[in-house]
């Protein structure tokens, strides 16, 4: 690099490969969990298929979640409640005691404010904090999925620099001259077809973790009161500085009533900081206008008396800028058919990390008789054991959810422990099975997996509203069935190839 | 990838160098911009938080290119070296450091 007669785009060639490989498996497990995200609510319906839409009265709802979250802890600082909806018709409730976690949580029926029947699942909130958090704890985690963006954002710079001719060569798929070409060229067309999504989400995902990575101008501007930069901003309405004596919450249906009065529709959530304190806020949180960002209009009223202190006002043009971001990132503004286009370009996301991580052990094959040395067996591995190994992790998730007993003791982490064991143990087996055959194999069991949800549903629960999900099912699995035959007919020397570009279009 | 032909250590130092340069160099060179556009832009204090907060990723991703497309490291590291020294110099007079809590 520190050469002195190399050009700009060789540096930036070099930029690409490198940035691109330390980070693409995990970037790979973020793309793949982060675009099943867009159907976060589906998957949690389908996980808990004991709940069914009933509506419900949200101020009741809201009065019971209240005394059972009295129950649970009398030093509390924080309630979070979700009233019940047509969508979501459980209360979800929060509850904590310390602002950095942990943050305790449950499902209660809304009718009589005990645990839900529902059986204990994260459902597709396991999928969405794993995108960000990776499983680990939150701030390692946050500062992983960022470091990673960051490097993604700077690989997606370096690739447009080196490919210079970025509008002929989307055009160009040279399949059969040789396994570079056709990977390079497919690498090159799902890479630059979602390049404006790449780049958009990248960026927007680095704003959403803003606070946490770069907290330096808040901090120059508000020195400790971050508070006060998310009141003044308009992103939060303001709360009551705690009085530090005991007081008493009155009914927090009142509360829920007045803002329904107040906004026109149900709160979405229901914030009450400090419950125990004599000046306790409740903070009534209501969907986003309709738009692009995520702004959430907030009304705070007093625990005590259930008077309006403040509301979230105007949004200045920076401020709503990152706010469209986020909300860009989050695609809650997507109706059905644009949730579909952003679904296959997350889709085309994760086939583009793939594929440019089979184009590096492609690239540097040894020709003839040549050992692969370490660095090329290493990473050859990993590609197999995250590409391939994560479909089956995933589909053991889904079966784990419905062979699971019911009564089973911390049920929801035995989903989650078995996500990770079927992950590791189709890569330790793909990885000890024989070079040639290891793509097929792992992607055939894969596949088999994922048709084993839809019959397992069937036999299990085989309700008429779970058709759609366990038909997405199929699709993947029929993904992954034709990415494992192409695996094996692939001739040797292109084992590698083909096989995990359609399979990564299926995760 | 032309790294091949270069001679082992020296180029595996250069290599670690600007590794180091852009992570560290790079984030830097993004926080000192993230706090100056805080307290310089003309405009609700609020608004400049957020102006330099957004803008601060698209800084340190070019931080980082410029470090790797540098023709050597001391160059790099010399004009990085340079742009966090005036941002330094815009926040003290900005008046950042009247109060401890640089970063």
């Amino acid at each position: 690099m520190s050469r002195p007669k190399k050009s700009l785009r060789q540096s930036m060639a070099w930029l690409h490969t490198w940035s691109g490989l330390v980070v693409g498996w995990v970037l790979f497990a973020i793309f793949v969990t982060g675009t099943a995200s867009y159907y976060r609510t589906e998957i949690s319906h389908w996980m808990r298929p004991e709940l069914s839409e009933t509506p419900a009265d949200p101020a009741a709802a809201a009065n019971r979640a209240a005394a059972y979250l009295a129950r649970q802890m009398p030093d509390a600082i924080g309630w979070s409640i979700r009233p019940p909806t047509a969508e979501n018709p459980a209360v979800e409730v929060y509850w904590w005691n310390n602002p950095d976690g942990p943050y305790h949580h449950a499902l209660l029926d809304p009718a009589t404010g005990e645990a839900s029947r529902a059986r204990d699942t994260k459902g597709g909130d396991f999928l969405y904090r794993f995108h960000f958090e990776l499983a680990l704890p939150p701030v390692w985690g946050r500062w992983i999925v960022g470091t990673c963006a960051m490097i993604l954002l700077i690989s997606l710079i370096s690739g447009i620099v080196t490919h210079r001719r970025i509008f002929a060569d989307f055009f160009t798929f040279r399949r059969d001259k040789s396994a570079q070409r056709g990977w390079l060229d497919a690498h090159n067309v799902v890479g630059v077809l979602a390049l404006p999504f790449h780049l958009m989400i990248v960026y927007t995902g680095l704003i959403e973790l803003g606070p946490m990575l770069m907290p330096w101008g808040v901090q120059a501007a508000y020195r400790h009161d971050i508070l006060a930069y998310y009141a003044e901003s308009g992103i939060m309405a303001a709360t009551r500085t705690p009085a530090g004596r005991p007081g008493t919450l009155i009914p927090l249906g009142e509360i829920v009533a007045r803002a329904i009065d107040a906004h026109g529709e149900s709160p979405e959530v229901v914030l009450v900081t400090m419950p125990g304190d004599a000046a306790s806020s409740v903070t009534a949180f209501f969907e986003e206008p309709p738009g692009l960002a995520h702004l959430h209009p907030q009304i705070v009223y007093a625990g005590d008396t259930g008077a309006e202190l403040s509301r979230t006002g105007d949004v200045g043009a920076a401020t709503r800028t990152g706010a469209v971001m986020i909300g860009l990132h989050e695609a809650h503004f997507a109706a059905a058919p644009l949730r579909v286009l952003l679904f296959l370009c997350g889709v085309m996301g994760a086939a583009t990390i793939a594929s440019g991580l089979v184009l590096w052990t492609v690239a540097r094959a040894p020709k003839g008789a040549d050992p692969a040395g370490f660095g090329l067996r290493l990473v050859r591995v990993l590609n197999l054991g995250t590409i391939a190994g994560l479909p089956t992790g995933l589909a053991a998730y889904f079966l784990a959810n419905r062979l699971l007993s019911l009564d089973l003791a911390g049920r929801a982490s035995w989903e989650v422990r078995g996500f990770f064991a079927a992950w590791i143990l189709a890569a330790l087996a793909a990885i000890l099975y024989p070079k040639a055959k290891a793509w097929p194999a792992a992607l055939g069991v894969s596949a088999l997996a994922f048709l084993a949800i839809p019959v397992v549903d069937a036999f299990t629960i085989g309700e008429a509203r779970f058709l759609g999900f366990d038909a997405a099912m199929l699709v993947v699995a029929i993904l992954l069935a034709l990415g494992a035959r192409l695996a094996a007919r692939a001739p040797s020397r292109l084992r590698a190839a083909r096989p995990n570009l359609s399979r990564t279009v299926e995760a | 990838m032309s790294t091949r032909s270069m001679s082992g250590l020296t180029h595996r130092l250069a290599v670690a160098g600007r590794v180091v340069l852009a992570a560290f160099g790079g984030y830097g060179v993004a926080a000192l911009s993230a706090m100056l556009l805080a307290l310089a832009l003309p405009m609700p204090r609020s608004e400049a938080v957020s102006t330099g907060t957004l803008a601060s990723f698209a800084i340190m991703a070019g931080a980082v290119v410029w470090v790797f497309a540098a023709r050597t490291l001391g160059r790099a590291a010399l004009v990085l070296g340079l742009v966090a020294a005036s941002l330094a110099a815009g926040l003290w007079l900005a008046g950042a450091f009247s109060a401890a809590n640089a970063p």
